[in-house]
């Protein structure tokens, strides 16, 4: 077939979904796509469709996740489980190299593990806003993460928009979803009506379009591509949650003293659950591992929150000690300071943080109780405000 | 044994940040009880680096970990680095064990500095308390060392008492300059103590600058800076000539670890040094 | 006596001060010197002074908890020294020293009380100005006491 050029859509059926699989791994992929594990849906490598969760769903809450079986056979008929893409891109644990004692010292000792080279099935437009966050996070400036940069790299994503809502989703909020906007390779769009079932794909590179001249596709007629619009206009209007995002930088940087942060540090039991699954939440220490004989050490780069007392370390102790200060850190330099630092939100609305958190706390809440007593300053403030 | 072997090459180095340097310790010298200097030279044929004042490095000891220390010798100097560490925690207990010739790994130098190009043409007052004065080593060297650029230098410089003051036979040396003053007090002392007793901020009045044309390079614990900040405001300096260097977590040196987060700010690469109206805010929040 | 005058009037700690207190106090005033560790006064001796230091440093210590004598403040050209003489029962807190040669102007403190019963008006005015040194000498001392260059563990 001949190559597609980038911005055109065309139909896959649900027949021919496989072949997608098949040619990405043809040109080397590591496919992970969400699985069924341990009562929870997933990112894993899976080799064929089979291992996608066929006809499930998850049903969310704040401190609640519960798999529930659909009518149909969807393959992407969920929203967002407990990890998220990170898990690949800056593993919860990576080596960074090790080192041999000697006489005096030390040597370095080189690391030469090769790269997978992943592609991303599923990716929801949340989490793929995510990915440009953590560009940006991790490539954007003078320095460049290797660790972030050597996986990302070769990524081919494979984006799917969504047209059902989860309890605890807000990406209409934060402007992420529920259509991907940029950044994918190929983005689809899950159609089922009646013995129909389909996907609708979107052509965003030229490696996106290179793979598909490995698999069966048909042109998209006009009411296929409504169909997938109006299908993702209906999750867009069925968000769970909302956030008002309306000046939330100023508004948060004026309120670091507002009552609800203690009413919050009430129930916050600083357990980190929000930073392992939110998508963006790229904080991580370096830690010395040794042997036993104290001959050989590596450094490991190991995922950190923002919630634990050891962050904030300094000599003499802790800057962070209370819980409220550390939920404030948290909640600020989502919706606030990350602004400052990186042009965006932290916050991408994808309501993980509310699901997982064991005690229920909802940071659509929060931040509308600070809105409902707060005050926005009339200009914009540089710095937080006591 | 073969020092000059590395597996490594430097390009390697270079192309990772989180890769350290090995530096062969080639003295020790202890400047109070519990602080002392290792002043480093590069092995495996690499270059000393360039540093600027105010910067620091990540040091690495093998086996427990690493830690952040800011640079203290002349950044005019790039024979040697010069490192003054106080034992406060694992790292710093392991590293003070170390004798001449142990090797140290090096990442940087990381961080911003003390604009000292920004303060040509006008007094300079560094003001430091405590082991604040190793980040200011450096300023005091380069202000020295071009010397025809400024007007009047002055050294502020309390401590807790005599015997913690760091770097005494050279705060001597310039004190006995004409071209520099220099002023210490401590918090207590025994009576044969000669010099001042109080806190820093009590020398600030007898110190001659002009508030209008004058910077000033402010280190110490954060409540020093944000009391010797809030006397100077009141000599009518600006808040913007007034600079201050912050401290915290780090763990990267370069911006990804995320612990050395002060609200918008990281100090690793927004910082260590930022104008006092630049932080005013956060010094007067608690654990922000 | 004209001199006096111009030395009480141009001290920083009178500055704006009314003429005529000025001249109430400089009644009260004297010059005074000190040698190199020369004590000015010694803790439980009646305070009926205060000084107005000109030139030199002086040094407070205090009998510590085993440690001898312990330096606590020292004070230079421009500053006041000692305030007991305002305060009931009118004793010495501290030694006071001269850590090098000391120029400085006394004021009787039992004179300046009796004037200060007499015309309140002065009585307040120097009150304002002592108040404003001991609350600066309470902060100094409550940043001393934090230790804030100690480790803390």
């Amino acid at each position: 077939m001949a190559r597609l050029d980038v911005g055109s859509q065309v139909i896959i059926q649900r027949e021919h979904f496989g072949e997608l699989l098949e040619a990405l791994q043809k040109k080397s992929y590591k496919t992970i796509g969400p699985t069924l594990r341990e009562k929870a849906i997933v990112y894993e490598e899976i080799e064929s469709v089979n291992q996608l969760p066929v006809g499930w769903t998850e049903k969310q809450e704040k401190g609640k996740y519960r798999l529930v079986e659909r009518s149909d056979g969807a393959l992407f008929g969920y929203n967002v489980g407990p990890q998220s893409w990170k898990s690949y891109l800056s593993p919860p644990e990576v080596k960074l190299w090790s080192a041999r004692k000697t006489e005096n010292g030390f040597e370095v000792e080189e690391k030469s593990d090769e790269m997978p080279q992943y592609a991303f099935i599923g990716v929801r437009p949340c989490d793929l806003s995510a990915i440009n966050i953590l560009d940006r996070v991790f490539l954007d400036d003078e320095y460049q993460d290797n660790v972030y940069g050597e996986r990302r790299k070769g990524l081919f994503i494979v984006a799917v928009n969504c047209t059902e809502a989860g309890n605890t989703c807000f990406c209409s909020s934060m402007g992420t979803g529920p259509r991907s906007r940029e950044g994918y390779d190929l983005a689809i769009t899950e159609i089922i009506d009646g013995v129909d079932h389909f996907f609708v794909t979107d052509v965003g590179t030229e490696n996106g379009a290179a793979v598909l001249e490995e698999v069966t596709w048909e042109k998209a007629g006009d009411s296929a591509v409504e169909a997938a619009e109006e299908r993702i206009n209906e999750a867009a209007d069925s968000m769970g949650r909302d956030l008002d995002t309306d000046r939330l930088r100023d508004l948060l940087f004026n309120n670091f003293e507002h009552p609800q942060w203690h009413d919050v540090a009430e129930r916050c039991l600083s357990c980190a659950n929000c930073t392992m699954v939110c998508p963006t939440c790229f904080c991580h220490t370096v830690e010395e591992v040794t042997d036993l004989e104290g001959d050989h050490a590596e450094r490991w780069r190991i995922w950190d929150s923002c919630f634990t007392l050891g962050y904030s370390y300094i000599h003499g102790g802790s800057v962070r000690k209370s819980t409220l200060s550390r939920y404030r850190q948290w909640m600020t330099h989502k919706l606030a300071s990350w602004h400052d630092q990186f042009g965006t939100s932290g916050c991408v609305g994808c309501g993980r943080c509310i699901t997982w958190c064991p005690v229920g706390i909802d940071i659509t809440e929060e931040t509308a109780a600070i809105r409902k007593s707060g005050k926005v300053p009339e200009e914009k403030v540089d710095q937080p405000q006591p | 044994m073969d020092l000059e072997h590395n597996t490594l090459t430097k390009e390697q180095i270079e192309a990772n940040p989180m890769l350290p340097r090995r530096f062969r310790i080639d003295k020790v010298t202890w400047e109070t009880q519990e602080t002392f200097t290792h002043e480093l030279v590069p092995i495996d044929g690499a270059d000393m680096f360039r540093f600027k004042p105010g910067q620091f490095n990540m040091i690495y000891v093998f086996g427990v970990g690493e830690i952040a220390i800011s640079i203290s010798g002349d950044p005019d100097d790039d024979s040697r680095l010069y490192h003054t560490t106080r034992v406060v925690g694992s790292v710093t207990r392991r590293k003070q064990n170390l004798v001449e010739g142990d090797i140290l790994g090096i990442r940087g130098p990381f961080g911003n500095h003390w604009p000292v190009e920004k303060a040509v043409g006008k007094d300079v007052v560094v003001i430091a308390g405590g082991i604040g004065l190793a980040p200011l080593r450096p300023v005091i060297y380069y202000l020295l060392n071009h010397r025809d650029q400024y007007k009047r230098i002055t050294l502020l410089y309390g401590t807790r008492s005599p015997d913690k003051i760091l770097y005494s036979r050279q705060l001597k040396e310039w004190g006995a300059r004409f071209d520099i003053d220099v002023s210490v007090t401590v918090d207590s002392a025994d009576t044969d103590w000669q010099g001042h007793v109080g806190i820093v901020t009590k020398l600030i009045p007898k110190a001659v600058f002009d508030p209008n044309n004058t910077v000033a390079f402010v280190c110490g614990p954060e409540i020093m800076m944000r009391f010797t900040a809030m006397d100077l405001l009141k000599f009518d300096m600006p808040e913007d000539k007034i600079y201050v260097s912050m401290e915290r977590n780090h763990k990267c040196g370069i911006g990804f670890c995320g612990h050395c987060q002060l609200g918008s700010y990281f100090i690793c690469k927004d910082g260590p040094v930022f104008t006092y109206d630049k932080l005013k805010s956060y010094l007067s929040i608690k654990e922000v | 006596m004209e001199d006096l005058e111009k030395i009480v009037s141009q001290h920083p700690f009178f500055e704006g001060m009314d003429k005529n207190y000025l001249e109430l106090i400089i009644g009260c005033a004297s010059n005074v010197r000190f040698d190199e560790g020369q004590q000015i006064f010694k803790e439980g001796e009646e305070a009926n002074r205060f000084y107005m230091i000109r030139e030199g440093s002086v040094a407070l210590a205090i009998h510590g908890p085993g440690s001898g004598n312990v330096t606590i403040d020292t004070l230079g050209d421009g500053e006041i020294l000692g305030w007991s003489w305002l305060v009931p029962p009118y004793y010495w807190r501290f030694d006071a020293k001269a850590k090098d040669r000391v120029r400085a102007i006394a004021l009787d403190g039992k004179c300046l009380r009796d004037k200060c019963e007499e015309n309140h008006d002065l009585g307040y005015e120097l009150l304002k100005r002592f108040s404003h040194i001991i609350d600066q000498r309470l902060q100094a001392t409550r940043l001393q006491l934090l230790d804030v260059y100690g480790l803390r563990t």
